[in-house]
């Protein structure tokens, strides 16, 4: 991981996100951003906020996958979050 | 746990069959009611393609099904031909990459 200038800004939720990336896919690159703000008030944004995140992340794992099969990859480590507080997760998987 | 799957399945499939481009989204295409909807039904506009729109917040069961179908956690969704094609992050990227209009060029769905 080379560059994360976003972990300092994040709360409880976005940290988790966060951790279970690291630890799943080791990546060269990993940002998380907190975009909640952005979202108040819309259908699906938590009044406590951390509920959407853009994430952007390098690793080996998702080299010559599908962009589909490389979501999934990530979907299927989230999915607890996903399925509980987080309603958006706009993803970027760099080569 | 049941093996059958559920009855909005068939549902589903047939909107598929019946239809070569479908967004899966939030409002209609011409009231989106999300963002990331909005964004890809915008996409689809300005390719010229035709495409069917289905609002799962009108339907509960589609809203959940559709999610179990795919596989996919999110909406929008979108599918040319019966595929999936992806959710709002990987069509706005195929678009800005061009990989978009070949798919939909490929598929028969735009004039070439």
């Amino acid at each position: 991981m080379t560059e994360n200038n976003s972990l300092d800004k994040l709360g409880p939720v976005g940290r988790r996100l966060f951790d279970k990336l690291q630890a799943q896919f080791l990546p060269e690159r990993l940002e998380i951003i907190d975009e909640s703000a952005l979202h108040h008030g819309h259908s699906g944004a938590n009044p406590q906020g951390e509920s959407h995140f853009r994430v952007i992340i390098a690793a080996g794992a998702f080299r010559g996958l599908s962009r589909v099969a490389q979501q999934r990859l990530v979907h299927e480590t989230l999915r607890e979050e996903l399925a509980e507080r987080v309603h958006a997760l706009a993803l970027r998987v760099e080569d | 746990m049941s093996t059958a799957e559920p009855q909005v399945f068939a549902e589903i499939r047939k909107t598929l069959a019946d239809h070569d481009v479908v967004l899966f989204m939030k409002g209609t295409k011409t009231f989106p009611q999300c963002g990331f909807s909005a964004t890809v039904a915008q996409v689809l506009k300005v390719c010229g393609v035709e495409f069917k729109d289905v609002n799962v917040l009108a339907d509960a069961d589609i809203r959940q099904g559709i999610k179990e179908f795919t596989d996919w956690p999110t909406i929008p969704q979108l599918y040319v031909k019966g595929e999936f094609v992806g959710g709002a992050d990987i069509v706005r990227e195929m678009y800005e990459t061009g990989e978009l209009k070949t798919l939909l060029r490929d598929k028969g769905v735009v004039a070439a």
